[in-house]
């Protein structure tokens, strides 16, 4: 299972390097998502510092929106798919090689998107172990959802529409979990939080999502 | 469940006592919680605790009807068309119901709270719940063969009623406006309270069995649906053998 997992990962990264559509397309557009925050929230008041660490996880969530679309279509080219169906490999490390590749993907683009949040939002950087920690619990919670949800909306042609209504509420929890520990880390939150508890849910949902999908992919992979 | 008399119609003495039931029990409700008087807090609207638990209630259970159904259907033993409409019947009117609960909980929450709406944690994870059935039925539309319509439908169902607890947990955490639950709150010993718990548990009970009418006609309605589309699939081929055979 893992080798698969390096594997089919290795391959995604590799298409990703070679193609630079993450590079190209997805990071840009999440750059802009923190500007067009910037034009709604009036940028001189202080509003964007004390909100900066829930814009950061929506540009993420929007982000990984992208990012899962274009891990679906890298498979529905071609008939890639069904070669990756019929090459033996195991599902559930199919599922983990994509999902860790969007992971992967994501992880580069937070530290993109915080020096963004860091230069344009006048925030300073504090608390850097809990942030790395909300960084990897909050992105594998995201890439298994959404590596998940992708292979569920996926062949479809209503696919593109379809996937964000699914994804986002299933991340909601994540979204917020993400947000609360990340403004406990860098001190921004009007309460005091504490960012173990929003730690721990966030280490939960990220193993809720890979558990589901290690089980899950097999089965939709079947009769794609 | 019976097989309709009628292959046109969706009715039978099981959905006729169901209904009248349903109506008997809704009507109670309905006069029961006019009959309340009035709460020096609350005023008039403290009669929404007839419906508005109730109404809650039963999306509840059409959520759990539905991830039920939808185990059944993915386990291979009980595998049947028959656990795939139940699941999709259910998640529809439990998507009804959960609107219902959110419009209820507004009207109550202008008056009491002064807003339309709060950010409160159950009323939330109501909104986030009715997003993530919405999905799940806008993924039942996709035009999909049947068995890989019911797989996917199936796992998102499961998926569903996993993410609803962690919903639930990360928005009762981020914060708590709302009352406690309904039943917990309620001093038995107190006549007023006694009128008021009574209108609930008869609001649940009409509640129920609106949900039991409208699930049963629905999955009728659905199995009708399937038959006429495997029809109007042999017609078409039979039309087609028609043309060969006249074709020179």
């Amino acid at each position: 299972m893992w080798r698969d997992a390096v594997l089919v990962g290795g391959k995604d990264l590799r298409i990703e390097a070679r193609s630079r559509v993450a590079a190209n397309q997805i990071v840009p557009f999440a750059v802009l998502v923190l500007i067009l925050f910037a034009f709604a929230l009036d940028a001189d008041r202080g509003v964007l510092t004390r909100a900066a660490a829930g814009l950061f996880w929506v540009a993420v969530l929007f982000s990984a929106v992208l990012a899962v679309q274009r891990a679906q279509a890298v498979e529905s080219s071609v008939g890639t798919g069904d070669a990756l169906r019929l090459s033996g490999l195991d599902p559930a490390g199919i599922f983990l090689g994509k999902a860790g590749a969007v992971a992967v993907q994501l992880l580069v683009l937070e530290v993109v998107l915080g020096a963004g949040v860091v230069l344009l939002y006048d925030v300073e950087p504090a608390g850097y172990p809990t942030l790395a920690a909300t960084a990897v619990a909050a992105t594998l919670g995201v890439a298994a959802a959404g590596t998940l949800y992708g292979a569920l909306a996926a062949g479809s042609r209503v696919s593109e529409t379809l996937l964000p209504l699914l994804l986002l509420p299933a991340v909601a929890p994540v979204l917020i979990a993400a947000t609360r520990a990340s403004e406990a880390a860098l001190g921004t939150s009007a309460l005091p939080v504490a960012a173990g508890d929003w730690l721990a849910l966030l280490g939960v949902l990220a193993v809720v999502y890979v558990a589901f999908g290690v089980v899950a992919f097999g089965p939709l992979m079947e009769e794609q | 469940m019976n097989e309709p008399r009628n292959r046109t119609s969706t009715a039978s003495p099981l959905t006729l006592s169901l209904g009248l039931a349903a109506l008997l029990s809704l009507g109670a409700t309905v006069a029961l919680g006019l009959s309340l008087p009035a709460t020096v807090e609350q005023g008039e609207y403290s009669r929404l605790i007839a419906i508005h638990p109730g109404v809650a209630w039963a999306s509840y259970v059409s959520f759990g009807v539905t991830a039920l159904a939808s185990a059944l259907w993915l386990w291979p033993r009980t595998r049947a068309p028959r656990w795939d409409l139940l699941a999709g019947a259910s998640a529809e009117i439990g998507v009804v119901f959960t609107a219902l609960t959110l419009a209820t909980g507004s009207i109550w929450g202008r008056p009491t709270w002064g807003v339309w709406w709060v950010w409160d944690a159950r009323l939330t994870l109501s909104a986030l719940m009715l997003a993530l059935y919405l999905g799940y039925l806008a993924l039942r539309r996709v035009p999909n063969p049947p068995d890989a319509r019911a797989r996917r439908s199936a796992v998102a169902a499961l998926l569903a009623v996993a993410v609803v607890p962690l919903n639930h947990f990360a928005v009762d955490w981020w914060r708590t406006l709302h009352q406690g639950r309904s039943l917990a709150q309620i001093d038995p010993g107190n006549d007023l309270d006694g009128a008021f718990i009574g209108a609930m548990l008869l609001g649940f009970l009409a509640m129920t069995l609106v949900y039991a009418w409208l699930l049963v006609h629905r999955v009728r309605v659905a199995r009708l649906e399937d038959e006429v589309e495997e029809a109007s699939l042999a017609v078409a081929l039979e039309e087609r053998r028609a043309e060969a055979l006249v074709a020179p």
